[in-house]
């Protein structure tokens, strides 16, 4: 299947108008688009941050992971205590020209561990699961400009982070054959009265026609280039979500984490290599909703924890450092007798990524995205001026 | 229809969209549609196409056999064949289960009936995510929930959580005791691979298939219930390598011995009695009837859902002792879900069905096949029994209603438009499928299509069809 952008363009033009009078008026303090890229990437079943970003230097790390300790020997060194995990190649490649930052125990204020109630609170910036409705990404797309370029998810859905006030757009590559533009025009006319569905399809066909000429599959890499050949363009999306999944590996946790943390190496290396020149003005930042046990299960895997590793990459990034309060594995230093302790706040490192990509003010994106203000260790410094 | 008035048939569409799976092809709408739906409150016997599906027993002999021969391969290139013949195996037996499940759906006469047991094999999820499950998912939906869809509560949760593929997916047969003789004997031994507890299920029998989350269980409650799970597996010689041939079977040397306290209680009992007592009172907790409750609200009345109706339905659920029929038939007769259409947007599974069910889709076997079922749920964004996680699919409009979704349903509604029997007339199917309800809107843009096939594939997209 092959998508005819010129078509897309014309069509776009059309329903764009459309769309104009559904924004609705919002206090904008940014008032010029910015070249900035931000992408939120969510890792969801509580990615395992001991085995991502192993503490290879510390003394208690192999005694606790025993057989799902990863080898000292083969991880890419990153400090005296952190290593990265060997399946990280690309990423690791960002480390050493700067473009990656590794902050470790860092957890949100959420301290049960259930992975709903935990993404809900990572994704909405409630100081509680169900406390907020909307996400912090759509409130952050509130502090921008008003209208295009709009949020993009690259999902056919649209996850809880990005929903809210702000229209968000949502792609992803479908393998359904292409219906004609007659019909799509219909389909505008159909849903003209429709409030909710005169939205989303003004949203869709917005878009339409932005995404690279190649046939994209599905797998993580064409992901990461999909996404990045929206995020390229000049009218393309400043702010974008993607969803990774299956990091819950409560068995067998070695392997799977191998063949996750390939698709998620080449998700970044397809984010980087479609943007170009643009990755200069690229943050992609990367989080789950906690940690896990730090002690192996009785079935090659982990339970649910608590802290875990944040992660930011791209060209703005002040990169090549990893950002720790280490708490250390010892058993006495433990969260709860079983869970690597939190030191760092991810509320406080959303609200000041988010901020310093858009050169905004760190307080006020703060109190927008972070139900209560942030709290915890306050960072700076994280993305280049 | 031209005899009914317009409550009437406002009654009879919300009975057959919004309680139904949407209205078939020819099908008459019911004169009385709480009677129609209360009719549906009894068990039915199992549908042709799911009885010839083969049992979990069947598929966990086959899966293992396929899996010994690999292991036992002369070499790297066989063991490779093999694992690939196993992995077109476990999807054949996947594939054939979701087709026998939109056969059954297309030809029920007890639509209710149909659509509750997908809404309980979501509430008690596995998800097709590894090469092991891939193959069982559907069994459980078709051996634990649908058994017990017009059953007690109870009953549907003991059959959930001693299913193999719920075991399996929430990692419980490899769970040990740490005090356990196997565990002790795999000491003795020097075993490379200690064996102990694993959490998972324990913790997600509460959260999400009885008292659900925030409900005032602790980490200390899910580590205790994990132990007293311990023991809990699968018939087969070769357990010990990870093969299984069989059903449930309690193993006493993976049991970790003592009493338990779980939520206040001590529980006593040794062996398999242990867990049994501790899901035999979370079926009875007040907060497992307004977990339920709620649910169901949400599912039939509403995203948000209106609290009198949930306390209506916590109370039958509790006053019954979980007896579904009761709590079902106290939805029928309560006024909420009867308000006007339109108040849930259509999951893709729902709008799916509702289309082939409005097309008068062919239902025999070969022509399911053709539609590639799987993959075409996978674009749609609902993979069947795939939902990547133990809380299942959401059931909220926001999960459901985004840009790119929408652009899907466009997609295959004009793929169906096109494979439609010659005999579909746009207008009439309108009339049959929206009624009254058709806003001037759709009855205009779809009688303007400039083609039968646009005309029919907006109607499947048509405001009021993609919601319930």
């Amino acid at each position: 299947m092959h998508r005819h952008s010129k078509v897309r363009r014309d069509f776009l033009t059309f329903s764009a108008a459309g769309a104009a009078v559904l924004l609705a008026p919002r206090m904008a303090f940014a008032t010029v688009a910015s070249d900035r890229r931000f992408v939120f990437i969510i890792q969801r079943g509580a990615a395992d941050g001991l085995h991502l970003v192993p503490p290879v230097g510390d003394p208690d790390y192999v005694r606790q992971r025993q057989a799902l300790a990863v080898e000292a020997s083969i991880v890419t060194r990153l400090d005296d205590t952190f290593g990265l995990h060997p399946s990280l190649v690309e990423a690791a490649k960002m480390y050493r020209s700067g473009e990656a930052l590794f902050v470790h125990a860092v957890s949100s204020r959420y301290r049960d561990r259930s992975h709903f109630d935990g993404q809900n609170v990572i994704e909405t910036g409630g100081s509680g699961p169900y406390q907020v409705k909307d996400g912090w990404l759509n409130r952050l797309a509130g502090l921008m400009p008003a209208g295009k370029p709009l949020p993009m998810s690259f999902a056919p859905t649209v996850p809880i982070a990005l929903r809210g006030a702000v229209e968000v757009s949502s792609y992803a590559t479908s393998k359904l054959p292409e219906p004609g533009d007659e019909l799509l025009a219909r389909v505008s006319m159909l849903y003209r009265d429709d409030a909710q569905l005169h939205g989303l399809w003004s949203a869709a066909m917005q878009v339409r026609g932005m995404a690279g000429e190649a046939r994209a599959g599905q797998d993580p890499a064409s992901l990461g280039k999909l996404a990045a050949s929206f995020l390229v363009r000049p009218d393309g999306p400043r702010i974008a979500m993607l969803e990774t999944v299956g990091w819950d590996t409560h068995n067998q946790q070695a392997g799977r984490l191998d063949r996750l943390l390939r698709g998620f190496d080449g998700m970044l290396a397809g984010l980087r290599d479609g943007l170009g020149e643009q990755w200069q003005n690229t943050t992609v930042l990367v989080a789950t909703e906690f940690g896990r046990t730090v002690a192996v299960n009785g079935t090659g895997g982990t339970d649910h924890g608590t802290g875990s590793a944040a992660m930011l990459f791209g060209g703005a990034v002040k990169g090549g450092r990893v950002l720790a309060d280490w708490p250390g594995l010892a058993q006495a230093s433990l969260f709860e007798n079983r869970d690597l302790r939190p030191t760092a706040s991810l509320e406080s490192l959303i609200a000041t990524a988010a901020a310093e990509t858009f050169r905004l003010d760190p307080e006020r994106v703060a109190r927008a995205l972070i139900e209560g203000g942030s709290s915890g260790r306050t960072w700076s410094g994280l993305v280049r001026a | 229809m031209g005899t009914m008035n317009n409550t009437l048939e406002a009654q009879a569409r919300i009975a057959l969209s919004r309680f139904g799976l949407g209205r078939a092809a020819d099908e008459a709408l019911p004169g009385d549609a709480r009677g129609w739906l209360l009719a549906q409150c009894s068990p039915r016997p199992v549908p042709a196409a799911i009885a010839a599906l083969p049992t979990s027993s069947q598929l966990l002999t086959e899966f293992s056999r396929t899996r010994e021969a690999a292991a036992g391969a002369a070499n790297a290139s066989a063991k490779q064949d093999l694992q690939a013949a196993q992995r077109r195996q476990g999807y054949t037996r996947y594939r054939d289960s979701v087709n026998a499940r939109v056969i059954s759906a297309l030809q029920t006469d007890a639509p209710f009936q149909e659509r509750l047991v997908h809404f309980w094999a979501n509430h008690f999820c596995v998800s097709a995510d590894n090469v092991s499950s891939v193959p069982l998912v559907g069994s459980l939906e078709h051996e634990a929930i649908r058994p017990h869809v017009m059953g007690r509560f109870e009953d549907m949760l003991m059959a959930v959580e001693h299913h193999p593929a719920m075991l399996f997916y929430l990692d419980q047969i490899a769970s040990v005791g740490p005090d356990s003789r196997f565990a002790a004997a795999a000491r003795a031994r020097n075993a490379t691979r200690e064996r102990g507890l694993n959490e998972n299920l324990a913790r997600e029998i509460l959260e999400l298939h009885t008292l659900g989350v925030r409900s005032g269980y602790t980490q200390e409650d899910v580590t205790e219930f994990a132990r007293a799970l311990t023991g809990w597996s699968l018939e087969g010689e070769h357990a010990a390598r990870g093969w299984y041939t069989g059903g449930f079977a309690f193993r006493d040397n993976m049991h970790q011995p003592g009493a338990r306290t779980i939520l206040g209680r001590r529980y006593e009992q040794q062996g398999e009695a242990q867990a049994h007592a501790v899901l035999h009172d979370l079926a009875r907790a007040p907060a497992t009837a307004n977990f339920i409750a709620s649910k169901l609200a949400r599912h039939f009345a509403g995203d948000t859902p209106p609290s009198a109706l949930v306390d209506r339905l916590a109370r039958a659920f509790t006053e019954s002792e979980g007896d579904l029929p009761t709590v079902y038939r106290a939805l029928i007769n309560s006024p909420e879900p009867w308000q006007e259409a339109g108040v849930k947007f259509k999951t893709p599974w729902e709008w799916m069905l509702s289309a082939m069910r409005g097309f008068g889709m062919d239902a025999n076997p070969q022509s399911v096949a053709r539609m590639q079922m799987p993959q075409l749920f996978e674009q749609l964004a609902q993979p069947v029994w795939k939902p990547g996680s133990p809380a299942g699919w959401p059931d909220t409009t926001a999960a459901w209603a985004a840009p790119e979704a929408i652009v899907r349903r466009v997609e295959e509604a004009n793929r169906l438009a096109g494979q439609a029997s010659e005999g579909l007339e746009p207008r009439r199917l309108m009339s049959d499928l929206l009624g009254s309800v058709a806003s001037p809107v759709t009855r205009s843009v779809i009688e303007g299509a400039d083609s039968r096939n646009n005309a029919l594939a907006l109607l499947l997209v048509s405001p009021e069809f993609m919601r319930r």
